[in-house]
Formats: structure tokens, sequence, C-alpha cells
């Protein structure tokens, strides 16, 4: 088992295994923000137990940055190491006729989403961070010393999408998610190893999440940005 | 059918090497890839020019030899077939053709379009054999039964002729389902699961140190592959190098 990151196996098994988590995250995420369309009560609540419950802040949260920078340092890893096992380019190269652009340019998209989250932290995880742990204003409401006046998460999200540039950079954004998934769903399974009986049904859910989670996405963008 | 060729010249391994245009005329459509590439060379040799080197041998197909990148695709444009057997009907009059040599750092280019594959030959002796007693009691192969669906899937893995042209179509030169066709091939018949963990470790070692790429999935080797060797291997291949690694 030592030093398997060492292997180019058992780069890729850790790549996926990365991947993976952030797919399952990035549903409970969607899960959460669509709850914003549907019911703001709701989607307040549970944004205030997710900003404050310990096991999600302390726990899960590292976990889950942890997760994401693992898996773009080794996306550039594994970028220079697939470049230099290839120094010279055919003059002539039709890759279309074998693969898809989207799993040729996972590098591409990949990008995309990073410079995707430096715009979605600015946005969210640095002011929940500055209210949280430098203004020490644990209560989520909108004027701290008026229990009345509310959660403040709701309003924040709502104040974001007034911006238009912003909509459109989000919307862009989740086109190259939408592009980077339709690759990696399945591709995470085929470096684990699960290659069987059930991967024609997988290949069809994946198409499924790798459209229908970004396109919702999008939709709630596009919902707050036309009804505030 | 009259066509231009831009055929990549290479003088030796440490010369630069460049695409060169050759106008090639009344070439036949029923002629095969290679022939033409013989007449080319005929008429280079009695304009005293240097003949295109290139690797062919058996020229029906099974011996993996005839490496070249034709317009853009390992083999050219047709699906399960390797140069040899590509037929000059498949493009059209006036059309340009790109060849190149496999581009790979672990497949070096010797000469023009032939590159040393001995990469192949030393990941297969990292581990690509089983080891048997015959010192004269050697046990018969057939003495042993084999579940039929494992039997006849170790025999497409091992219809692998070594060409490269997985490599070769990958975006990064990685040597996946070459491997992974050579370890499936003893994984699934009990003769070879007795050096099984060895052999995928020691395999994938070899081939990491040759300085082939990591897969990506992008399924071009299993498109270009002459012989459809399936990416299933490649995963059987991970499956049996992950739970190798956790025992060895
Ligand atoms: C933060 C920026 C990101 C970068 C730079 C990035 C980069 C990459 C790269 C280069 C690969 C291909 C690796 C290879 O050669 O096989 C990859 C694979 C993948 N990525 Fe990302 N990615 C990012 C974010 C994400 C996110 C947010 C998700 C999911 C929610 C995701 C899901 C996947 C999946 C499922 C794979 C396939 C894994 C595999 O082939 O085993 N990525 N990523
Ligand atoms: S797997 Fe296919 S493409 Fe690769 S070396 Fe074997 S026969 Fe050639
Ligand atoms: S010359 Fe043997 S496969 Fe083409």
């Amino acid at each position: 088992m030592s030093g398997i990151l060492n292997s180019s196996i058992g780069r890729k098994f850790a790549m996926a295994l990365s991947a993976l988590f952030l797919m399952v995250f990035l549903l409970q995420h969607f899960s959460i923000n669509i709850l914003s369309v549907f019911s703001p009560d709701i989607f307040n609540d549970v944004s205030h137990f997710m900003g404050t419950f310990w096991v999600i802040q302390y726990l899960l949260q590292p976990v889950l940055i942890l997760g994401v920078v693992f898996h773009f340092v080794m996306g550039f890893v594994l970028e220079i190491k697939n470049n230099k096992a290839r120094q010279i380019s055919y003059a002539k190269n039709n890759g279309g006729a074998n693969s898809s652009w989207m799993s040729r340019n996972m590098i591409w998209s990949g990008l995309a989403i990073l410079g995707f989250m430096g715009l979605h932290f600015y946005d969210f995880w640095f002011p929940e961070i500055s209210i949280k742990f430098i203004d020490g204003d644990m209560s989520g409401l909108i004027d701290p010393n008026n229990a009345e006046s509310g959660y403040r998460y709701l309003e924040h999200l709502q104040h974001k999408f007034v911006d238009g540039w912003r909509v459109v950079l989000y919307v862009i954004s989740f086109v190259f998610l939408a592009l980077h998934l339709l690759h990696g769903f399945n591709s995470a399974f085929q470096s684990v190893g699960a290659n069987n009986k059930y991967t024609k049904g997988l290949i069809g859910f994946g198409k499924v999440y790798a459209i229908g989670i970004p396109l919702g996405f999008i939709f709630i963008a596009l919902f707050h940005f036309f009804n505030h | 059918m009259n066509l231009t060729l831009k055929i990549w010249r290479q003088k030796g391994a440490n010369d630069k090497g460049k695409i060169v245009d050759y106008p090639i005329t009344e070439v036949s459509p029923d002629m095969s890839f290679l022939e033409m590439l013989d007449v080319l060379n005929q008429e280079l040799i009695e304009k005293g020019e240097e003949p295109v080197a290139f690797d062919h041998d058996c020229r029906e197909g099974i011996c993996g030899s005839c490496s070249m990148f034709v317009n853009g695709q390992a083999h050219g444009p047709d699906s399960m077939v390797t140069v040899c057997q590509l037929h000059m009907r498949s493009f059209k009059d006036g059309d340009t053709i790109f060849i190149e040599p496999w581009r790979a750092t672990a497949f070096p280019v010797i000469k023009d379009l032939i590159v040393d594959r001995s990469a192949f030959d030393r990941i297969q002796q990292a581990g690509g054999f089983i080891s048997v007693n015959t010192s004269g009691n050697t046990q018969d192969a057939n003495a042993i039964p084999i579940d039929k669906h494992d039997a006849d899937t170790a025999f497409d893995a091992a219809t692998c002729i070594g060409c490269g042209a997985c490599v070769a179509s990958c975006k990064n030169s990685s040597a996946m389902l070459f491997v992974s066709a050579k370890v499936s091939q003893f994984a699934l018949l009990p003769q070879g699961k007795v050096e099984a963990t060895d052999r995928v470790l020691n395999m994938v070692k070899q081939m990491d140190d040759e300085g082939f790429g990591n897969c990506t999935n992008t399924g071009a080797c299993e498109v270009e592959c002459p012989k459809g060797i399936s990416l299933e291997n490649i995963a059987r291949m991970n499956r049996e190098y992950l739970s190798a690694s956790l025992k060895g």
C-alpha cells in the first residue's frame, strides 16, 4: 500500500476518490440551494444549520477543502506528467475521431471551475468566515441585535444575483462544470475499476447528473436574478 | 489516384526531423497503404534519394510492426485494421495524407517512421509470463476446467499484437490498454492467478518507469486498437493493481 501515489494507477485512484466525493458534495449543495427557490424559510434554516453545526463546520468542511485542493493539485500533476510523456506532438492529430472533446480537455474545464471557485469563495465563503469568526457573530441574523430580523442567508444570496455580469459568469462556469462532469462522472468509476454490467446504466445516469445538476444551478441563479 | 504525401523524415535518433512533401501519381485504389509506400520508395531509389524507412513484417495484420500515424489517426482512418490492412480506396483522388511515426517519449524515433518499441518488451519481461515446470512432467493445460466466459475474455485480451496504436492515439501516451491486455490474459486463467500479485505490480511499475503517461479514460485507445481490445481490461487491471497493492 505504501507509496500508492507514486504509481500511475494509484494517482488515478486517488483522483477518482476525490472526484466521487466532490460529486456527492455537489449534489448536497444543489439540494440545499434549490430550497431557496421553493421555500425561503427552510433554506434559511438549513443554511444556518450547515453554517453552525460543529460536525459540518469543523469536520466535514476541512475534509471538503482538502478534497478540492487535492483534486486540482493532482489534476495539475497529471497534466504535467502526461505532457512529458509526449514531447513532440503530431503535425496532424484527429483527436475527434476517437475521443470526446470533454475527455481531452479536463484540464481546461477544471481550470474554469477553479476560476469560478475563486469568485464563489469571494462571494459567499469569505463573507461567512468574516462574519462568524472575525466579527464573532454566530447568530445568522440580518441584525444580530434584533432576533426579529430573520436569518441573513437568503438575503445575502439574492443580493449577489442582482448583478447581471455575475449571473453571466456563474452560468458560463456551470457550463464548464457540465463539460467536466460529462466525461468525469463515468471516468471516475472506470478509474476505481468499476466496469461491469451496471456500466451502461451508469453512463446514462452520469449524463443526467452531469447536465441536470449544472442546469439546476443555472436555473437557481437566473431565478434569483429575475425575482429580486 | 494522385496524392500528396506529407511524410516525417528523420535521419536518426538525434536528427531534428521534418515533414517532407512527396507527390505521388497513378496510385491504384486496390493497393494496400504499404504497397503505395513501396512504390514511392522505388521512385525515390531510382532518383538516388534515401527511401522512407518504415516497419513492416507480416503484412496481414498479425505482427503489429507497421506503426504509422496516418492523417491524424493510428493506422489511418479505418477501424480494426493495421496499416498493412488499410487500402488506398479509403482515400480520395487529390488527398493530402500526413504520415508520422508514433509519438511518445517512451517510443523514441529510430529513423523516419520507425520507433523503438522495446519499452513494451521490458514491460512483458517484468511480469507478462507464467512460471511452469518444463522438466518433463508438465501438466496438460486442458486438465484444469476453465469457465467458458473467462477463457473467451482471456483469449480476447491475448489477441493484442503489441502494435502500440493505443499509446500513439492516447493524448497522454499511456500504455494502459496494452499492459491491461497483457495482465488480463493471465489474470483470468487459473495458471496466471498464482503470480497475479507480483505480475501486475511489476508490469505497472515498469510501465511507469518507461515514461508512459497516466490514463484519462478518453477511450481513444479502444477505438484505434486494431484488435478491439476493450477498456474493460483497464478497469480489470485497476482492480488487480489496487488489490495487489493492498496485499503486497
Ligand atoms: C477545482 C478545479 C478543478 C480542477 C483543476 C479539476 C481538474 C481535473 C482534471 C485535470 C481531471 C482529469 C484527470 C485525469 O487526467 O484523469 C479531473 C477529473 C475529474 N474531475 Fe475535476 N477538476 C476540478 C474540479 C472538479 C469538481 C468541482 C468536480 C465535481 C464536482 C470534479 C469532478 C471530476 C471528476 C468526476 C473527474 C474524473 C476522475 C477520474 O477520471 O478518475 N472536478 N479534474
Ligand atoms: S492494445 Fe491494441 S492498440 Fe494497444 S498494443 Fe495491443 S493491439 Fe495494439
Ligand atoms: S505488417 Fe504485420 S501487422 Fe502490419
